[in-house]
Order: C-alpha cells, then sequence, then structure tokens
C-alpha cells in the first residue's frame, strides 16, 4: 500500500542524503520524495511517498526516526491530511488543438505559464490523482515533456501543539515527541 | 552570547576537548591533513596515542578499548587512504553496536570536491555505515561538534561516528569554549521501559511453564549483568545467549544453556524450539541466531526488550515490545514479578536434552584438537580471562568452550564478522584491561589479516598471549565446501603457503611457540599465562579437517540441526 510519510528534518549538511541513503541501503521503495522550508528557519519539510506492508512501513518510520537529523515523523496515511502536487506539462499544440488544451487547462484548474508556435506549457496543482487525470487527458495531444514535484503534505487541523513550536524555535530543545506509530 | 574564552587554535582546541571527554588513548596514525594535529599531539601528556601500523587496526584497536572498557574508543587517522582505511573497522563497530568516534582528516575546505591529494568523500563513503558522521565546516564548529559525537556514539545503541575534520579548521583559531551541555533535538533515546508493558510482560513471564531468557550484547552494554543474574535466579529461568551476549551470565551458571543459533548447543537451541514464552533482552534475532524466521520459537509468546526501536518487529514480529535501557527493564522486571513461575517439568526436558546430546568432540586418536585447547584454556584462567577471538571455526569453538565469567570478557567481531580483528582488537583491549589475562586467539587465516599489528604489540609490550589456531585452512570456509559445495576445496587450503608462524612471531619480537600435541598444551599455555611484561605467541597446529558442531543450516530450522559427521560424507539429522 502507498504511504505519504512526513518528516522533519534539521537543515544539516547531508541530512537529505542521509535519507536517501537508507532508503536504498535498506532496499525500501521510494516513489517520491521533496523537500522544502518550513516555518521555523532551521529546520526543512521531507515528504516521501512509499509502499509496503505494515511491517515494512513500521520499519521504515523507525529508521527514519533513527537518524539523528531527522526530529519528527509521522506516517499521513492513516492521519487526516491534505497532499499536494505540482506539476509542469508540455504539450505539443498546432493551432487547431490549442483551443481544446485551453479548455481542460481551465477544467483541471492549471495555468498556461508558457506558449509557443507548437508548444504550451501548463501548470498544473492539487492531488496526485487530479494530476494522473490531467496527464491523462493531454497524452493524446503529445506530452513533449514533464515534471512533477513529488508530494507534499500536511495533517489537517491542529497537530503540532503550540507551545511545543514555540519551544524548538527558542532555544533548539526537544519537546517534540518522535511520534513513531 | 557565549562566555569569553581563550583563543586557541582547532588544533589546540581538539586536544581540549578530548581532554573534557577525559579520553586516555587514542589510537591513529599520522599523514598530511592531520600534522597540526600530530605536532600539538608531541608535548601532550594527558593522554597516549598509540601507533597502529595499519588504520583498520586502529579501529579495531579502539573497538576492542570500547568493548573491554565501555568506554568511547578514539581513532586519529589522516585524509584519503589514511581515511579510507577505516571503513571495515568502522563498518564492524556499527554492526555490533560499539561506540568510538573516528576522526579523519580532510583536505582544506576550499579544495573539497576537487579530486585534491589524498581527498575521499568520508561523508558519503561512511553514511550507511555511521551512526552518524559530521563534516565540521569551521573552527567554531569543532568544539560542540566533537561533544556531539561523543554522546551520540556512547548513548542509546551505541556505535560509531566519524568527525571529517578538514585541514584548514584545525590551524584557523577561535575562541573555546566547552559547552557544558547541549541538545540534539532529533535525538532522544528512550532509556525507561514503558512500565505497562514491564508488567504485562512478567505477568506472562510468571505464567509461562516454558519460559526461556534470551540474552544478547545489549545486556553487557547497558551494564545490566547484575540485573539478568538476580533476575534469572530469583525466578530459576534458563538462559540463553547470543554470540554477543556470552559473558552477560556465567557460562558456568546451572541456569546457562550456552549459546543458541547456528553453532549453538543442541539443548539451547531445543529450548528455543519449544519454549512458550520468549524473553528477549538486547538482542536482535539475528539471522545466525534465528535459521528461519518462521520456524523461530514459533509456539513462543515473545517479549523484545531493546533500547533500539528499529530492532523490534524487524525479523521475527514480538508480543510485547519493550522499548529502553535493558538493565532498566529488567530491574523493574523483577519487581514486577508475582511469582516465579512453576517450570520444573521445563527443567527436567532440558536435561534430558543436555543428556541426549552433550558437547562432545573426538578426543582419543591423540591428535590436537582446538575444542582441547580452549577447554584447557577455560579451565586454566576459570573463565576470567578477556578473550578476543577472530571469525571462522576457532570463534565457534571458543564460544562453545570457554566459560566467560564476566561482562566484557568475551571481544569478537560478530554481525559483519571481519576477519583480521582479533590480532589488533586485543591490543586495544590490553589499555583498558590490566588486572585479568588478556588472550586473542585467530585462525591461520585471519591471523595474517592484520599481522602488522604484530609489531604494534611488540612495541609497546603489550601483555597479549597472541593463540594461533592452525589448521592449515580456511576452516570455516572449507567446513561449508564439505557440507554443502560438493567437498571442492576451493582456495581454502593453506597448508602449502602459509608462513612459519613462530619465525613471523619472532622476526616481530616475540617470543613464539609451537606445537601440535596435546601434550604441550598445559605447560604452553601456563608459560604464557606467566608472561605479563610483553606479548606471547603460540601456534597449535590442530586437526585439518574438524567441523564445528552441531549446526543448523543457513536459514534452516532447529529441526535441521546436524550434531556430528558419521564418516567422512553424511552428517546425522536429528
Ligand atoms: C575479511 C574477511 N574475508 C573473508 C571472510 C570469509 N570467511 C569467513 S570464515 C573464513 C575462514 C577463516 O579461516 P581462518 O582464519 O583460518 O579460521 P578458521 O575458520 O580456520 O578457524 C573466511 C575466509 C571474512 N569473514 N572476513
Amino acid at each position: 500500500m502507498k504511504h505519504t510519510i512526513s518528516v522533519l528534518v534539521e537543515n544539516h549538511f547531508g541530512a537529505f542524503d542521509r535519507i536517501a541513503t537508507m532508503f536504498s541501503g535498506k532496499g525500501f521503495n521510494l516513489t517520491s520524495i521533496s523537500i522544502g522550508e518550513t516555518e521555523i528557519p532551521d529546520i526543512s519539510r521531507m515528504t516521501v511517498v512509499t509502499e509496503g506492508d505494515n511491517q515494512i512501513l513500521d520499519q521504515i518510520v523507525k529508521q527514519l526516526d533513527r537518524l539523528i537529523d531527522t526530529i519528527k515523523v509521522i506516517d499521513l496515511t492513516s492521519a487526516y491530511h491534505v497532499e499536494r502536487e505540482l506539476a509542469l506539462i508540455k504539450v505539443s499544440m498546432q493551432k487547431a488543438t490549442m483551443e481544446q488544451i485551453k479548455n481542460i487547462t481551465d477544467i483541471f484548474r492549471g495555468t498556461i505559464v508558457d506558449i509557443t508556435n507548437n508548444s504550451m506549457t501548463i501548470e498544473i496543482t492539487g492531488p496526485p490523482d487530479k494530476i494522473d487525470a490531467t496527464v491523462n487527458v493531454l497524452m493524446p495531444f503529445g506530452i513533449m515533456e514533464m515534471a512533477r514535484s513529488g508530494i507534499v503534505a500536511l495533517t489537517r487541523g491542529e497537530q503540532i501543539k503550540k507551545n511545543n513550536k514555540e519551544k524548538i524555535k527558542k532555544n533548539n530543545k526537544s519537546q517534540i515527541i518522535k511520534e513513531t506509530k | 552570547m557565549k562566555n569569553k574564552g581563550q583563543v586557541m587554535t582547532g588544533a589546540e582546541i581538539f586536544f581540549e576537548c578530548l581532554k573534557k571527554e577525559k579520553v586516555e588513548h587514542i589510537f591513529g596514525f599520522p599523514g598530511g591533513s592531520v600534522l597540526k594535529l600530530y605536532e600539538q599531539l608531541y608535548d601532550i601528556d594527558f593522554l597516549q596515542h598509540i601507533l597502529v601500523r595499519h588504520e583498520q587496526g586502529a579501529v579495531h584497536a579502539a573497538e576492542g578499548y570500547a568493548k573491554a572498557s565501555g568506554k568511547t574508543g578514539v581513532v586519529l587517522v589522516t585524509s584519503g587512504p589514511g581515511a579510507t582505511n577505516t571503513v571495515t573497522g568502522i563498518a564492524d563497530a556499527y554492526m555490533d553496536s560499539v561506540p568510538i568516534v573516528v576522526f579523519t582528516g580532510q583536505v582544506p575546505s576550499h579544495l573539497i570536491g576537487n579530486d585534491a591529494f589524498q581527498e575521499a568523500d568520508m561523508m558519503g563513503i561512511t553514511r550507511p555505515i555511521t551512526k552518524h558522521n559530521f563534516l565540521v565546516r569551521s573552527v567554531e564548529e569543532l568544539a560542540i561538534t566533537i561533544k556531539k559525537a561523543f554522546y551520540i556514539a556512547s548513548s542509546g545503541r551505541p556505535g560509531p561516528v566519524v568527525v571529517d575534520l578538514p585541514k584548514d579548521v584545525i590551524n584557523s583559531k577561535c575562541e573555546f569554549v566547552y559547552p557544558d551541555n547541549m541538545e540534539i533535538r532529533g535525538y532522544k533515546p528512550t532509556i525507561k521501559g514503558h512500565s505497562h508493558q514491564i508488567k504485562k510482560a512478567a505477568e506472562a513471564i510468571s505464567k509461562a511453564k516454558r519460559p526461556l531468557l534470551y540474552v544478547g550484547g545489549g545486556v553487557i552494554m547497558s551494564g545490566g549483568s547484575q540485573e539478568l543474574a538476580l533476575f534469572a535466579r530469583e525466578n530459576k529461568l534458563p538462559v540463553v545467549m547470543t554470540l554477543q551476549g556470552l559473558g552477560a551470565f556465567p557460562g558456568t551458571d546451572d541456569l546457562s544453556l550456552g549459546m543458541l543459533g547456528m553453532h549453538g548447543t543442541y539443548w539451547a537451541n531445543q529450548a528455543v524450539d519449544n519454549c512458550d514464552v520468549l524473553v528477549s533482552l538486547g538482542a536482535r534475532f539475528d539471522d545466525r541466531v534465528t535459521g528461519n524466521c518462521e520456524t523461530f520459537a514459533k509456539n513462543a509468546f515473545k517479549i523484545h526488550a531493546d533500547i533500539d526501536p528499529t530492532c523490534i518487529d524487524k525479523n521475527v514480529i514480538v508480543d510485547i515490545p519493550i522499548v529502553g535501557d535493558v538493565k532498566h527493564i529488567l530491574a523493574e522486571l523483577a519487581v514486577e514479578m508475582p511469582k516465579p513461575p512453576d517450570i520444573k517439568d521445563w527443567w527436567s526436558q532440558i536435561y534430558e536434552w543436555k543428556d541426549e546430546c552433550p558437547m562432545q568432540y573426538e578426543d582419543n586418536d591423540g591428535r590436537l584438537r582446538t575444542e582441547y585447547v580452549i577447554e584447557k584454556l577455560s579451565e586454566k584462567t576459570n573463565g576470567n580471562a578477556v578473550i578476543v577471538t577472530d571469525v571462522g571455526q576457532h570463534q565457534m569453538w571458543t564460544a562453545q568452550y570457554y566459560k566467560y565469567n564476566f561482562p566484557r570478557s568475551n571481544i569478537t567481531s560478530g554481525g559483519l564478522g571481519t576477519m583480521g580483528f582479533s590480532v589488533p582488537a586485543s591490543i586495544g583491549v590490553s589499555f583498558a584491561v590490566k588486572d585479568r589475562p588478556i588472550i586473542s586467539i585467530s585462525g591461520d587465516g585471519g591471523f595474517q589479516m592484520n599481522i602488522q599489528e604484530l609489531i604494534t604489540a611488540a612495541a609497546y609490550k603489550v601483555p597479549v598471549k597472541f593463540i594461533i589456531i592452525n589448521n592449515s585452512f580456511l576452516g570455516m570456509v572449507r567446513q561449508w565446501q564439505e557440507m554443502f559445495h560438493g567437498e571442492k576445496y576451493s582456495f581454502t587450503d593453506l597448508s602449502a603457503s602459509n608462513p612459519d608462524f613462530v619465525k613471523v612471531g619472532e622476526a616481530f619480537g616475540i617470543e613464539s611457540f609451537s606445537t601440535d600435541s596435546p601434550k604441550d598444551v598445559d605447560s604452553l599455555l601456563d608459560k604464557a599465562l606467566s608472561i605479563n611484561d610483553r606479548p606471547v605467541l603460540i601456534e597449535f597446529k590442530v586437526v585439518k579437517d574438524d567441523l564445528v558442531f552441531p549446526m543448523v543450516p543457513s536459514g534452516g530450522s532447529i529441526s535441521e540441526m546436524m550434531v556430528k559427521r558419521i564418516n567422512s560424507k553424511r552428517m546425522t539429522l536429528l
């Protein structure tokens, strides 16, 4: 089964490599991985999409948690959460198909970000299945190039207690209890 | 703002930090990137630097030192080849959870990535084989990084930490303040086990009809041997130990069934196979222990106490996991036990197994055998020596026949199985242990893998007794060839190509002896045990084609255990 895991990690040299190395070294499946800033300057959030049965997932979460640079690991799959992905899709285009592609873009609430005589680049954001759907519909026109960001995700509502967050910011002390399950 | 400290060079700061960490010994080998550190070392007297002859030797020595003392072992080497030579040792320490900090020199920061002379990406190379690694990016980060390195290496489940030191960091200056405390927000080992889980475990053990304690190296590392002894004795619980667990509980105690697993005793493995409650303490269900995971302790209710949550449910799914320091968990378990279990029948069953198939070896043809040497050694030292074995048949025979009395006495490469471990590791042990005999036992193959360290032993006059079990073969591989590979002894026969080990020893300035007769074993061991101010070497020329039994074939079940060779071809299957 597919799982989305959210990892808060120290913004340290090599932290990303360490996580990637762990996945390859242990032979875990890695479908997508994305990393970026959080509201706290020295912490990044990594969103990992992986696959496996419960025992493997349990191991993945524990192994991630064991890394010194990871601060918090949550398997979002069973939690209430939002997932988004961004894709840039360059579709080949003729005069005749221009209108059609524009319509499709509108239906999926995408944006046209670049256009040439024979191509159009569309930016589309949404849950991964929406991106899949868009890609499927655009496929017949001819997809010249595509880049997908991998999933980013957050839990809904207030998940981290506020005062805990404050403490991380203030004095680098971990009040965040690592959640492994 | 930090409080003001003295301005020092990186090199000075480095040694100030080691002083704060109470480091007394470092094992190392100099080179270009760490010249400044060696310059500094020249005038330092609060610690002893031990010069090895190969960086792998330095790491194994630090491991031996750490395993024997419980302190963190320290290594210092130069960049490039010096650093890459440490890799096997670091991987070894990682697999066996040995606390060491390895300082590797690195080319100056601005040259990193340029394929500079003697550059190697140690961060990349050691990432999968370290508990953590650091590249120190500025002299200001040096002190805090060293502090973190020692903390990470020694706390929780211990392990190796690499600190990569670019040359410019060592050469530049900053104010030195050693931080009193440091927090790593992503790293908080759980020490105290969950009380509710412990209570449930105690109840299960108390109600068990056929309970069994399965003890690993974690008990020794946590310092929980006494708690284990109390708990086991109060409840009369049978104890089986892993290779790394040997010594956690006295091998001579009636409750000890010895080692379990591939070359474990018949009765230990039968007990595992038949127990109804299995209590794993600081052990990790390694495949050399479990064989086929599906059939391992198949009917048992399983309790697993370990400080590393990733060990739990990794190979075998358990019923009650307890994450925490086993010493604490054992103490709490003892208090929580409602009453000792009623297990008289279980014990009679175990004794029956013991009678059915005791540990025995052929000893009536007048030829010298490893088992005999180890048995004698165990007798003569009363199980009180520190035994440092290499990897192979001799390692298994030592595990089977040496009756360890104390924790931190059995020092061996278990997880990685690194030939060449024993010689340097025993040298490391000698800097930590002063009041007990230290015995290095190697096969003729493994002995040659770090043979250069004999000169380190001689130069520092370490009182190690180097025993070579010479069967003229890469014995353990030969055993598999005989049993599983059609008796094709492909590249394992060393009889025509081994050196004269007595001459080798003497060339290094070490008094050396050799025999192939059981009659000489007593006197030679006595002789070696009487020499306490320098190394000594004894070669025992043993039977070439003996096999280690019992044996559960790799990935097999207890029902496939073989206990002896009937004729040259076939083994008994029980
Ligand atoms: C560095 C290394 N290379 C290869 C092996 C594979 N190996 C395991 S046991 C063994 C034979 C060891 O022979 P020897 O040192 O003579 O000891 P014996 O088994 O005869 O006691 C070998 C080659 C290993 N464990 N380590």
